[in-house]
């Protein structure tokens, strides 16, 4: 009911101020209940969702940080709780796992004709997703210390090692390094990285086995170790929020950050005004010579719910649809993401994602059983970080942990 | 009591009892031995922002077809219990075929998963409820022996630690522990290291999770012995120190015997609460040296892709490992009571 009532007044909050968005939502009755995650950029789109509210439309928007622990289990009854999960290019693929989200074409050639082609996620032909920002992670550094030690801003790891040295050598700071390698999910998500820039395949072609026990692997992981011995000792409990405060506190010289977060890092809160406004950024890294950057690409977008009535499918679409017009965009949301919607432009704050999609990066696996090597990943990686063990010891252990989770599920 | 009126009044519990704990283990039981069916994966052209490439997903329509035949799932037996992330009976055979010593099996064993959880798990059950029965006692006696009009006070501070939420309570000392947190740099004084951190060594972790845990624990100890002090027979006290009985033997000849039973709950409540150890794991983002069998469960449910009957088969192992290590406690409590 509270939210019910905080959407109805945002939606009320927003039709007075652009009359003209209310307009364009053109729905007359039905229910929709959005989930997500919760940061700027997907805030705005819920409230341009919410602009929709009215009579006989009930639009309600539940964004949080563990929204992937509710949003499965909401969309599985029936009728769903939730008729709109706004997901990412990982996320997609347990909702697709479960077949709780329906194709959209219908939908699109009823009321998406004016949708750009580009920002429609087919999936075996079939549209499932309409995506809305871009995201990666690549290199972001403290231009003036670079810069007072003649150093170029790396463009590869190798040269980020080289530059981390200098920093460690003039005295600047001890640890010059960040990196979210807080063990599990983003410890994990590096690995990914490292793993993608040497050019190596998880697995064999066409199946669901495992093949990272390699040389591009033992590469990452090794690759991995020399930039933990430049980070704060307590890197495997520093994740992206924490890496960040390190920067802003002028620990952190050099990491490798997404794109999302920038604003906050850059913004006048965290960090004082000389270290804020020297934080800057530039494209992926590159590792190795396999000429393919060592980050991966991200889209947010949203979906509707396959078990709810025909109205409410129509309404969450046309709400949805609302939420990520043209019409979102002003002074203040700008910034707040590399948007895929019309009369966007790009913002110095962006350029590094940008020049990560420029660079030919690779997009993160959409694969159905890749959300169990990602956890593997994330158990296992820390025990040759903290030096249990020898990075083929780590492989094995992440194929095993793997390949019996794969075959619990029946993926093996 | 009449066999009537005990069957009234004990219904409701025992309705309440099998609603809420037998019908779900009953239930846990049945997941840990079924999994999900084997998928049918197909290979398909996924076109997102970045362009189109060849991926897989799941055929739903000829998934939903076995589903609907069997929608337990697949039914497995014993076969999660024994693979390699839960008790890995053929990797630790092979371990003990092909080690060189002890140490060398224990190493091999300590890298699987399970073991893992498990040796944390223990080691902490058996060093926590020990420290937190003799702290508690400690500052039970303490207590009771200072002027009452500071008592309140005192035994309102001793229980803050108890008061505070276990996830809270270990994050505001994951912050304090830190190498630029208070008592991490006044550890690095101590140690005289300016490069110490608790954070980055495996035994300083365990060491800091088991001081937190005796941290948060003894208050629960303390305030059940002090109500049991309030119970020592005044006359008892009285004659052994006209017996000319020191204070330490008072304690250790009336308090001591006295308080024996207390002792034994104590015990029984601490052992399973601390074989359930989990939120300090996460508070103080611990994981990468220490995991539990909770934080095992949690960390199947909480993946992208959740694994529902692992996480039931080390739900069953630790209502097992719980029903072991309180067997002997009921014993003693069983021969206490039959002796009477």
């Amino acid at each position: 009911m509270k939210t019910l009532l905080k959407g109805t007044l945002a939606g009320a909050l927003l039709l007075s101020a652009a009359p003209a968005v209310y307009a364009a939502c053109d729905i007359t009755e039905g229910r929709v209940s959005i989930v997500g995650n919760e940061f700027p950029a997907i805030q705005t789109v819920a409230a341009g969702a919410m602009a929709c509210a009215g009579d006989g439309v009930e639009v309600t928007a539940n964004l949080t940080a563990d929204h992937q622990k509710i949003n499965l289990p909401g969309m599985q009854g029936n009728p769903a709780e939730y008729t709109s999960a706004i997901i990412a290019n990982s996320s997609i693929v347990a909702l697709m796992n479960e077949d709780v989200i329906r194709p959209l074409d219908d939908l699109i050639a009823k009321h998406g004709q004016d949708i750009p082609k580009n920002q429609l996620i087919t999936i075996n032909g079939k549209v499932m997703a309409v995506a809305f920002m871009a995201n990666a992670q690549h290199l972001t550094y403290r231009k003036d210390v670079l810069a007072d030690l003649g150093v170029e801003p790396p463009k590869s790891y190798e040269d980020m090692l080289a530059a981390a040295e200098a920093v460690r050598a003039a005295g600047v700071s001890e640890y010059p390094l960040g990196g979210a390698y807080a063990a599990g999910w983003n410890l994990a998500q590096e690995f990914v990285n490292m793993y993608i820039g040497h050019g190596g395949e998880f697995y064999q072609s066409g199946t669901a086995q495992p093949s990272i026990n390699n040389e591009q692997g033992v590469a990452a992981l090794n690759m991995m170790k020399s930039l933990s011995e430049y980070m704060n000792p307590d890197f495997l409990t520093h994740d992206s929020n924490a890496t960040g405060a390190e920067m802003e506190a002028g620990n952190v010289i050099m990491m490798n950050m997404w794109g999302s977060r920038i604003g906050n890092l850059q913004d006048d809160e965290g960090a004082p005004p000389e270290i804020a406004s020297n934080i800057a950024v530039a494209g992926p890294l590159m590792v190795g010579d396999s000429g393919t950057p060592a980050t991966t690409l991200w889209w947010d977008g949203w979906t509707v719910a396959k078990n709810i009535s025909d109205e409410d499918a129509e309404a969450t679409f046309l709400a949805m649809k609302n939420g990520i017009s043209p019409g979102i965009l002003n002074e203040e949301t700008m910034g707040q993401a590399v948007w895929m919607i019309e009369g966007y432009t790009p913002a110095p704050v962006n350029q590094g994602v940008f020049d990560a999609i420029a660079a030919g990066s690779t997009a993160y696996p959409m694969l159905p059983y890749h959300g169990l090597m990602h956890t593997a990943l994330g158990n296992e990686i820390a025990d040759f970080l903290t030096g249990k063990e020898d990075a083929a010891t780590t492989l094995a252990d992440i194929e095993a942990a793997y390949t019996t989770a794969a075959q619990e599920k029946g993926f093996l | 009591m009449k066999h009537k009126t005990f069957f009234w009044f004990i219904l409701p519990t025992s309705l309440a009892m099998l609603l809420f704990i037998a019908l779900p283990i009953v239930s846990v039981i049945i997941q840990s031995v079924h999994a999900p069916h084997e998928q049918v994966i197909v290979e398909v052209e996924n076109c997102d922002i970045f362009g189109c490439k060849k991926s897989t997903m799941i055929d739903q329509e000829a998934t939903q077809s076995l589903r609907d035949a069997d929608p337990l799932g697949r039914f497995v037996g014993t076969d999660i219990y024994t693979n390699r992330n839960h008790l890995a009976l053929a990797e630790v055979a092979d371990a003990w075929r092909a080690s060189s010593g002890v140490k060398d099996f224990t190493a091999q064993i300590m890298n699987l998963p399970f073991y893992k959880a498990f040796a944390f798990t223990l080691t902490y059950t058996f060093v926590v409820t020990p420290l937190v029965v003799i702290l508690g006692f400690m500052v039970a006696v303490a207590v009771n022996s200072i002027p009452s009009v500071l008592r309140g006070p005192t035994i309102f501070l001793s229980l803050l630690p108890m008061i505070i939420t276990p996830l809270i309570g270990s994050l505001i000392l994951f912050w304090m522990i830190d190498s630029r947190g208070i008592i991490g740099s006044f550890i690095q004084t101590l140690a005289g290291d300016p490069n110490l951190s608790l954070k980055a060594s495996t035994p300083l972790t365990w060491v800091m999770l088991i001081v937190y845990g005796v941290w948060h624990s003894a208050p629960f100890a303390f305030v059940v012995y002090y109500a049991g002090l309030q119970t020592v027979p005044k006359d008892t006290l009285e004659s052994a120190m006209i017996d000319g009985a020191s204070r330490w033997e008072q304690i250790r000849y009336v308090v001591v015997p006295h308080l024996l039973p207390l002792t034994t709950f104590i015990m029984l409540m601490q052992l399973m609460d601390n074989f359930r150890v989990f939120e300090p794991i996460v508070g103080f983002n611990a994981s990468a040296h220490a995991t539990s069998l909770s934080y095992f469960i949690y960390d199947d449910l909480g993946g992208e892709t959740r694994l529902l009957s692992s996480a039931a088969a080390t739900s069953v192992l630790t209502i097992v490992g719980v029903a072991i290590l309180l067997t002997p406690v009921l014993i003693r409590t069983w021969r206490d009571f039959s002796r009477k």
